[in-house]
């Protein structure tokens, strides 16, 4: 049997541009979001959050509320379970411990940020429960707050949690700085030595947040003996669960969890946050209970990214060589220890091949909402501040910062700054086709700016199990467990029809719940194209071996002699028999008679996740009178190994551009001195609007990555990478003044412009 | 919580003024329902003056216009006539808010949210526009100008409502406009503002003008001193950089989220001397 296949493979149905199967229900309403499942007798959860950046929480009385006509259920974090022991969380792209997952949902001795859940109810109404939060009363003791991860690393600085630190702190650092990573390798004094300049610049960048349009949503069911339901928004249902059944002293096997369409994640929703507390409130009260998050609640309590502080110095000779890079990353994912700076270090200079090259990273804590993984979670900040300081060394020697780029780009067999030795990767293909871009050449008016930055991020694999049915009428049913976050069910029809030969009409795809199938990771990482595209595509063959199976039987030959080609079973040559083909419909139609239903299945871990590597072409024209950038145009180009759907792969790669933009020229998370958040709604946190951006234009290149066999990379979250240094370059170019903070809102800008005047 | 929907604005102003709690005004809704909705205010008493007979009219008086409180953005933004005699008035009101908020906001309701920042009330200053007043006394007509006293607060005593605003009428070869910084494109709130209205003489040189201000003070702020810097000018280069002086000179802004005050002060002189060109190409159209 020959079911392997070359990545040079021509494809007839992967490619292709089907109409998106979720697209009528979404445009309808009919979709089914985190909260439209509904349950009878079911209740409204509410939760009570604190008005505190930092606050000892000395007693909480609920009595009152308790006691208000039509509240079922008041919990605080005494009604969780106690937990034997800590226990770590792996999801992909990051790790967190069961104990602050737990402290997040409910604060148990103190209240870490504004908005930092702290007590809940369940009631008969929305009125009811408003009202009966109103009644909890909370004694508080306030405590010093920090906010700036700066100000945080002091030795002075208040302490958010202490004892805390990861063994790789060094000692005689605050409590709040809870990790540190190194990677690099080379003799960085004598690469600086050999430059023929050396810039060395400071960086911020501010927290932004996910900004998905659906708030987080979600309906518990808890039975007497013991079971329970959970219908959630959520990028992975079986962590929700694995946490849940933690949190709840539960078996996971008696949690069912089950995910609804999801609008929007992007990392953001890889986060339990109200889940439990439903969970707690169902089974307080006996009745299912739907907690629904508001907008305000959506932006003070889950997670923006990390806010980070950047110092870059990198050395160049004059023609262009870097010499020398060095970095120092100091990021803050809030209240509660996370390793997101570890990735940032690791992807600061992914995209040059040098000799001598070196990251420091610092996790601190802040009185700030726990930090969500957010597209390529902590990359964008790191490469945002290298890609600056190499444009500034282009503009120093007048060198075209494409054949800089170039000239040091990593490619196949460079030892990359963070260790491993790259595979065929795609970032010299995509500087190339940057360069013979149209948009790349065509000439600047006056006040404009043109600025340019690569970008990288790893991509994950994972656990992953999939199952796919061969229906008697010739259909494929495939189940998988990852939510559709990025188009996810229409690659995963398109690979199985690709495999099976069938067209694509006849494949649908669902999402399971956690009970009926095998564990997923979440989706997360740029993972599910490539890792439930691997499973499907095993799952796939398997079923055709089981027909090729059938077929033999029928024929009455050796399974060996029957091959799988053109979506039928065929006998392998003259020698093996003189046989029609039987189609996949026409097995299917007589399985029951040849040995039941036909189905195939894969469950496995995949490794082999190939790099994405991204160029961004940003034109802006900068008002200088009042500070104002207007994007006049702007390209993607980007490696997608193969473009499974290529609409998806374009509106991932003009999505997470958009973001980027965003994050580059507006978003940010603003607080008063009082350590209150001052912006909690989509008013003034400006995400852009449709007549803010141009079209964004799409170039998808495709180098196969060897780990899948279709050539799959990931492409959701490389394409958030570039644009902040594309912004930024373009914006210090277009006013002649080097930007060095994120967001580049006008007053900003318009007081860099007055300060080179 | 109490919904009423009385048939006249006398009947209005008597719920109102005998409401001992909370009460609230509605008409369309874009800022009450908001704070409803968020937990802002809880009121007892909320009074829909929709239904009022003229509440939703666009009547021509004297040669101008009397704008009923509940007519919404698009009504208005259809009406030619009121776009032709004040083109920066309408532009003003139809920048707030999208296109379904612009089918039920109202201009006396933005008047009477009282924010520094609101979109329709530097023009309505500059145009000299009068609000008619109905109380549980009797009606009285009031300066535009003298509507807010401070951020979210108004000239209005107890039971008082706006029942319509009457845009007055102009002499040949005038115009205003209006422009307003905001980080985005659309969907957002001033940062700073500023609305021009002039009338040029028979030389062509600007004869009478009128400069207000919106987002650099804790009211929408009327500007003779900037106004009189366009007086007997042709708008040239001086002129106007006299204006944006002026302006940024009366500037009272806070930092905040949204801005700093060095940007507003800077911004609000720009914003008018780009209104002022604007206008000014408006007044040489007409005649």
């Amino acid at each position: 049997m020959a079911l392997d296949s070359s990545s040079k493979r021509v494809f007839k149905v992967v490619g292709t541009r089907p109409p998106r199967p979720d697209g009528v229900d979404k445009v309808t309403g009919r979709a089914l979001y985190g909260a439209d499942v509904s349950a009878p007798g079911m209740l409204v959860g509410r939760i009570l959050r604190s008005p505190h950046a930092h606050a000892r929480i000395r007693a909480i009385d609920t009595t009152a509320a308790e006691a208000l006509p039509g509240v079922k259920a008041v919990v605080t974090a005494r009604d969780f379970a106690r937990l034997e022991g800590d226990k770590i969380i792996d999801m992909g792209e990051d790790r967190t411990s069961l104990r602050d997952v737990r402290d997040n949902c409910l604060a148990r001795d103190k209240a870490l940020y504004d908005g930092h859940a702290v007590a809940a109810v369940a009631a008969l109404t929305p009125e009811i429960a408003r009202a009966a939060l109103k009644l909890i009363a909370v004694d508080y003791e306030i405590l010093p707050h920090v906010i700036d991860v700066d100000a945080a690393m002091r030795p002075d600085a208040p302490v958010v949690l202490a004892g805390r630190a990861h063994e790789n702190v060094p000692g005689g650092m605050s409590p709040n700085v809870t990790n540190h990573s190194e990677f690099g390798h080379g003799d960085l004094e004598a690469g600086f030595a050999q430059a023929d300049r050396i810039v060395e610049r400071s960086f911020t960048t501010a927290a932004t947040h996910q900004g998905y349009i659906e708030p987080h949503a979600c309906l518990a069911s808890v039975t007497g003996d013991g079971r329970a339901d959970l219908w959630c928004c959520t990028q992975g249902q079986y962590n929700v669960r694995d946490i849940c059944a933690d949190l709840m002293g539960m078996q996971a096997s008696q949690l069912r969890v089950t995910a609804s369409e999801i609008g929007g994640g992007f990392g953001g929703k890889t986060v339990v946050f109200i889940e439990p507390v439903a969970l707690l409130l169902a089974r307080k009260s006996g009745r299912p209970v739907k907690i629904v998050m508001s907008r305000e609640e959506v932006f003070r309590a889950t997670g923006p990214t990390v806010s980070a502080s950047i110092d870059v110095r990198i050395g160049m000779a004059r023609d262009g060589r870097i010499t020398a890079g060095e970095a120092v990353l100091r990021y803050s994912g809030g209240a509660f220890p996370c390793e997101t700076v570890d990735m940032g270090a690791q992807a600061a200079f992914a995209c040059y091949d040098l000799r001598a090259v070196r990251t420091l990273g610092w996790n601190v804590l802040t009185n700030r909402p726990k930090e969500a993984a957010y597209r390529a979670p902590g990359a964008p900040q790191a490469i945002y501040a290298v890609e600056s300081v190499v444009d500034e060394l282009c503009q120093g020697f007048g060198l075209d910062p494409l054949e800089v780029r170039l000239k040091n780009a990593a490619r196949k067999g460079t030892k990359s700054s963070y260790g491993p030795t790259f595979e065929a990767i795609g970032l010299e293909a995509t500087l190339e086709a940057a360069k013979a871009h149209p948009h790349y050449s065509a000439p600047l008016g006056p006040g404009q700016g043109r600025g340019l930055s690569a970008g990288f991020w790893f991509n994950f694999g994972g656990n992953t199990s999939v199952s796919l049915s061969v229906n008697t009428d010739g259909t494929v049913g495939i189940t998988e467990g990852n939510p559709d976050i990025g188009g996810s069910r229409a690659s995963i029809s398109l690979m199985a029809a690709e495999e099976l030969g069938i067209p694509y009409e006849r494949v649908r795809t669902a999402i399971a719940d956690t009970s009926s199938l095998g564990h997923n990771d979440v989706t997360d990482g740029s993972r599910v194209t490539f890792a439930v595209g691997l499973a499907t595509i095993k799952a796939a063959r398997d079923a055709k071996q089981k027909m090729c199976a059938r077929a033999a039987r029928i024929w009455g030959i050796d399974e060996e002699a029957v091959l799988w080609e053109d979506g039928a079973a065929k006998p392998s040559g003259p020698n093996a028999g003189d046989f029609p083909p039987m189609t996949l419909a026409e097995i299917a139609a007589v399985s029951f008679k040849t040995g039941g239903p036909i189905a195939g299945h894969n469950e496995a871990h995949a490794d082999g996740a190939g790099v994405s590597f991204g160029v961004h072409i940003c034109d802006v024209e900068v008002d200088r009178e009042t500070g104002a950038t207007k994007v006049l145009r702007y390209t993607v180009i980007q490696d997608a190994g193969k473009a499974v759907h290529p609409d998806y792969v374009e509106g991932q790669m003009q999505g997470g551009a958009v973001q980027g933009i965003g994050w580059a020229l507006n978003e940010e998370y603003i607080y008063g001195e009082d350590g209150r958040l001052q912006n909690a709604g989509f008013l003034d946190y400006r995400v852009p609007v449709a007549s803010d951006l141009p079209n964004i234009d799409t170039v998808i290149l495709e180098i196969p990555n060897p780990g899948h066999p279709y050539g799959v990379r990931g492409v959701g979250e490389t394409p958030i990478v570039p644009p902040l240094a594309a912004l930024s370059n373009a914006v210090s170019r277009a006013i002649g003044q080097r930007m060095t903070r994120l967001p580049m809102s006008p007053p900003r800008v318009l007081e860099a412009i007055n300060a080179g005047r | 919580m109490r919904y009423v929907r009385p048939e006249t604005a006398e009947e209005a102003a008597d719920l109102l003024g005998r409401e001992e709690g909370v009460s609230r005004i509605l008409a369309g809704g874009t800022d009450v329902l908001v704070q409803l909705k968020s937990g802002l205010v809880e009121p007892d008493l909320i009074v829909d003056i929709k239904r009022i007979a003229g509440m939703r009219d666009i009547t021509p008086e004297d040669g101008g216009f009397r704008i009923g409180a509940a007519v919404s953005g698009a009504m208005l933004g259809e009406h030619a006539g009121v776009k032709a005699l004040w083109p920066g008035v309408v532009e003003g009101f139809e920048l707030i808010g999208s296109t379904q908020v612009q089918g039920r906001a109202t201009m006396a309701g933005n008047l009477c949210n009282g924010s520094p920042a609101g979109d329709a009330v530097p023009s309505l200053v500059a145009a000299a526009a009068v609000a008619r007043i109905q109380g549980p006394g009797g009606t009285r007509d009031c300066p535009v100008a003298e509507i807010p006293v401070g951020p979210g607060r108004t000239a209005l005593g107890k039971g008082e409502i706006i029942t319509s605003i009457l845009l007055p009428a102009r002499p040949a070869r005038s115009g205003d406009a209006y422009l307003r910084f905001i980080p985005r494109t659309e969907m957002d709130i001033a940062v700073a503002s500023a609305a021009v209205s002039l009338t040029l003489g028979a030389d062509g040189r600007v004869a009478a003008a009128r400069v207000a201000l919106g987002a650099v003070a804790p009211t929408v702020r009327l500007v003779d001193a900037a106004a009189e810097c366009l007086l007997g000018t042709g708008l040239e280069e001086d002129a106007l950089a006299a204006l944006a002086a002026a302006c940024s000179a009366a500037c009272r802004p806070i930092d905040d989220k949204r801005g700093t005050i060095a940007f507003r002060s800077q911004v609000a002189g720009v914003l008018a001397r780009r209104a002022a060109a604007i206008a000014h190409q408006r007044a040489g159209r007409t005649s």
